[in-house]
C-alpha cells in the first residue's frame, strides 16, 4: 500500500497534514504515536472506512474509496475493541465470517483458513465451543485477530491491538502475530503508542506526530534518526565544559586529538546519550508543538557544537 | 460477481439460523417479546365473558387476532429496530462491513432471524389461547392458509419498518419513544375493541397504518364470519387487506435498502467508539 500526501481535515481541525506511507509487501510495519496523533483516522482512511479530505492511497492496486467487495475479500480488519457476536460460540462465528471468503479463494491462496487450524495457532481450541460473550479480555482479542485472519488476507490492520494488556499478556500476543503472519505472505500495518511494541513486532516503524510522518524506518534505523543530542560533560584547566553534539563519538575523538596536541589533560569525561523512548518522546513533543503552533518543520540542523 | 453474493446470502441464512437459535435459548430475551401477549391475553382472559358489541361472541376471544397482530408488529418493527441499533453500537454491523457482502449477510440473517420470532412467538401464543379460549375456529379448513399469507404479508409489510427506525434512530434509547407511538397506534387499531366504536377520524387515522390491517386479517382467519359485522363496512375487506400491507411492503421495499446501505456506509470504528462512550455517559436510571 502506498499513501502520499495523505490529508484529513474535520472542519478546521487538520489532523492530518500530507502523510506519506508505504508497507510493502508481506512487511511488518508499526504507525507508531501518541493518542491523538491521527493513527485511528489513517488506518480508517486505508481500510475505505473514511473518506479523506485529498491526497493519493493505494492499497492492494485500489484506492480504498472505491474498494469493491474482492478487494475488501483480501484484507483483514482488528479494529481498537469489539463486543460483537456475544451470544455467538467461539468455532460458529469464525466459520461464519468465514465462508463470505470462499468465493474469493484461488488455487495459490484458498479461503478461509480452515477454522479449527486457526483456533489452534491463536490457542482458543478449548474454547472453541463457547460463547464469545464469556472470553476473557485477552482470548476475546486472540479471537478478533482470527477473524481478522480468517480470509488469509494479503494486508492485515491491527489499530491498537494490545491496549489495555498487563506485560503477560502483550508478551504472548505479540508471539502469536508474529507465528500466525509468519509465512502467510501478510503484510501487517498496526498501529500503537508503545515504542517497544513497535520494536518487538515491526519490521519497519513509522512515527506519526502532530499530523505527519516524523520518522520512518528500522528501530536501528529510527534510532540513528531520532537518537537526538548526546551530552558530553569534561573538565579541561580545571574548567567545566559542556556540550550537546550528535555524534558523540565523533566529538569525543576530537577532543583526545586535541588534548595529544596540547598536553592539556582532559578529566571527568562523562557521555550521556538519551535512550531511544527518550528521543521519540522528544520527537513527538517537538512535532506536536510545531502543529500546534501551525509552523513548519525546521528542516535546517542545529549549528555544531564545538570542542572548546 | 453472482457467486460471492450467493455465498453471502446462504451465509445469511445459516446466520439467521444461529441469530433465532440464540434468542430462543435464552430465556430472559424470549421473554422480553413474550410477556406483552401474555398480560394482555391475561387481561382479556377476565373479560372473556364480555361479550362483542351486537353479537354473543366474547370480546375475549375476538381480542386473540388482536394480540397476536400486535405482537407480529411490535416484535417485527421493534425487534428489528432494536437488533440494527444495538448490532450498530457494538460493532456487529461494522464487523459486517468488514467482510466481503458481510452486510448482505448481515441483512438476511437479521431479517429472517426476527421473521422466525415472529412466526414461533405467534404459534406460542396461539396455540394455549386455543385451549383457553372458546370460539376460535382454528379446526375450519381455509384458517391455517389465510393465517399464514396474512402472517408473511404481515412480515413484508412491517420488518422494513423496523429496518428503516433501525437505520435512522441515532441509539437505543430513543426507541422508547417509537414503543409510546406503538402504543398510540395500538389504541386506534380496533385490536381489543371493534373498530367501529371509534369516532370516524381515527378509523381514518387506524386504517393507515399496518397494524389495523394484520388485526382485520388475523380475525378473519381465526374468528367466525358472522363476526365480520362489526368490521368497517360489515366485512372482512380481504381484498383492503392485501392492498394495504402491500403498499407497505413495497415502501419498505423501496426505501429500506437505501437507507441501510447509507447507515452502513457511515460505520467506522472510532463512529463505534463514539457511541459507545457516549452511551457510556448515559446517567444510569
Amino acid at each position: 500500500m502506498t499513501a502520499r500526501g495523505l490529508r484529513m481535515q474535520y472542519g478546521s481541525r487538520e489532523v492530518l497534514r500530507g502523510v506519506d506511507l508505504d508497507v510493502g509487501r508481506g512487511e511488518i510495519v508499526a504507525l507508531l504515536g501518541p493518542n491523538g496523533a491521527g493513527k485511528t483516522t489513517t488506518i480508517e482512511i486505508l481500510e475505505g472506512f473514511r473518506k479523506r479530505s485529498s491526497g493519493t492511497v493505494t492499497v492492494l492496486g485500489t484506492d480504498p474509496d472505491h474498494g469493491d467487495e474482492a478487494w475488501r475479500a483480501r484484507l483483514g480488519i482488528v479494529l481498537q475493541s469489539w463486543r460483537d457476536h456475544s451470544a455467538w460460540r467461539v468455532r460458529e462465528l469464525l466459520g461464519h465470517l468465514g465462508s463470505f471468503y470462499a468465493p474469493y479463494g484461488s488455487a495459490a491462496r484458498p479461503r478461509p483458513c480452515a477454522v479449527d487450524d486457526l483456533l489452534a495457532v491463536v490457542g482458543l481450541a478449548d474454547v472453541a465451543d463457547r460463547r464469545i460473550g464469556t472470553l476473557s479480555g485477552g482470548q476475546r482479542r486472540r479471537l478478533d485477530v482470527a477473524v481478522g485472519l480468517v480470509g488469509r488476507p494479503d494486508l492485515l490492520f491491527l489499530d491498537e491491538p494490545t491496549t489495555g494488556f498487563d506485560p503477560q499478556a502483550r508478551l504472548e500476543f505479540h508471539e502469536l502475530v508474529r507465528t500466525t503472519v509468519a509465512g502467510e505472505d501478510t503484510a501487517v500495518l498496526l498501529t500503537t503508542h508503545d515504542l517497544a511494541e513497535a520494536e518487538k513486532l515491526a519490521d519497519r516503524i513509522v512515527v506519526l506526530a502532530g499530523g505527519r510522518i516524523v520518522a520512518d524506518g528500522t528501530a536501528t534505523e529510527l534510532a540513528a534518526q531520532v537518537v537526538g543530542d548526546g551530552e558530553v560533560r569534561w573538565c579541561r584547566g580545571g574548567a567545566e565544559h559542556r556540550a550537546r553534539v550528535s555524534d558523540p563519538t565523533a566529538f569525543v575523538r576530537e577532543l583526545f586529538a586535541r588534548e595529544r596536541r596540547d598536553g592539556m589533560r582532559i578529566t571527568d569525561l562523562t557521555v550521556r546519550v538519551p535512550t531511544l523512548e527518550e528521543s521519540y518522546l522528544a520527537l513527538v513533543e517537538r512535532a506536536e508543538q510545531e502543529a500546534g503552533t501551525g509552523t513548519e518543520m525546521g528542516t535546517g540542523t542545529e549549528a555544531e557544537a564545538v570542542p572548546a | 460477481m453472482t457467486r460471492p453474493r450467493t455465498a453471502a446470502v446462504r451465509a445469511g441464512i445459516a446466520r439467521g439460523r444461529i441469530e433465532f437459535r440464540n434468542t430462543m435459548t435464552n430465556l430472559g430475551e424470549l421473554l422480553g417479546w413474550l410477556w406483552l401477549p401474555i398480560v394482555v391475553l391475561v387481561v382479556m382472559f377476565v373479560l372473556r365473558g364480555t361479550p362483542v358489541p351486537g353479537s354473543g361472541f366474547s370480546l375475549g376471544t375476538q381480542s386473540v387476532a388482536g394480540v397476536l397482530a400486535a405482537n407480529v408488529v411490535f416484535s417485527g418493527v421493534l425487534g428489528l429496530a432494536v437488533a440494527l441499533t444495538m448490532d450498530r453500537e457494538d460493532g456487529t454491523l461494522l464487523r459486517a462491513k468488514a467482510t466481503p457482502n458481510g452486510v448482505i449477510g448481515y441483512l438476511v440473517g437479521a431479517v429472517l432471524a426476527k421473521a422466525a420470532l415472529v412466526v414461533a412467538t405467534t404459534l406460542m401464543v396461539l396455540v394455549p389461547a386455543a385451549f383457553v379460549y372458546d370460539g376460535l375456529e382454528l379446526a375450519r379448513p381455509g384458517a391455517w392458509p389465510t393465517l399464514a399469507w396474512v402472517l408473511v404479508l404481515g412480515l413484508a409489510a412491517t420488518l422494513p419498518l423496523g429496518a428503516v427506525l433501525g437505520a435512522t434512530i441515532a441509539n437505543t434509547r430513543s426507541l422508547g419513544l417509537v414503543t409510546m407511538v406503538f402504543f398510540a397506534l395500538a389504541a386506534v387499531s380496533g385490536l381489543f375493541y371493534p373498530i367501529t366504536a371509534l369516532p370516524g377520524w381515527l378509523q381514518a387515522v387506524g386504517q393507515v397504518f399496518p397494524l389495523y390491517w394484520m388485526g382485520l386479517g388475523l380475525r378473519s382467519a381465526l374468528l367466525p364470519d358472522a363476526l365480520a359485522a362489526v368490521e368497517i363496512g360489515g366485512s372482512w375487506r380481504t381484498g383492503a387487506t392485501v392492498a394495504a400491507l402491500g403498499l407497505w411492503a413495497l415502501a419498505g421495499a423501496l426505501v429500506g435498502p437505501g437507507l441501510l446501505r447509507r447507515a452502513a456506509a457511515r460505520e467506522s470504528g472510532s463512529a463505534v467508539a463514539a457511541r459507545r462512550a457516549q452511551a457510556a455517559q448515559r446517567p444510569a436510571r
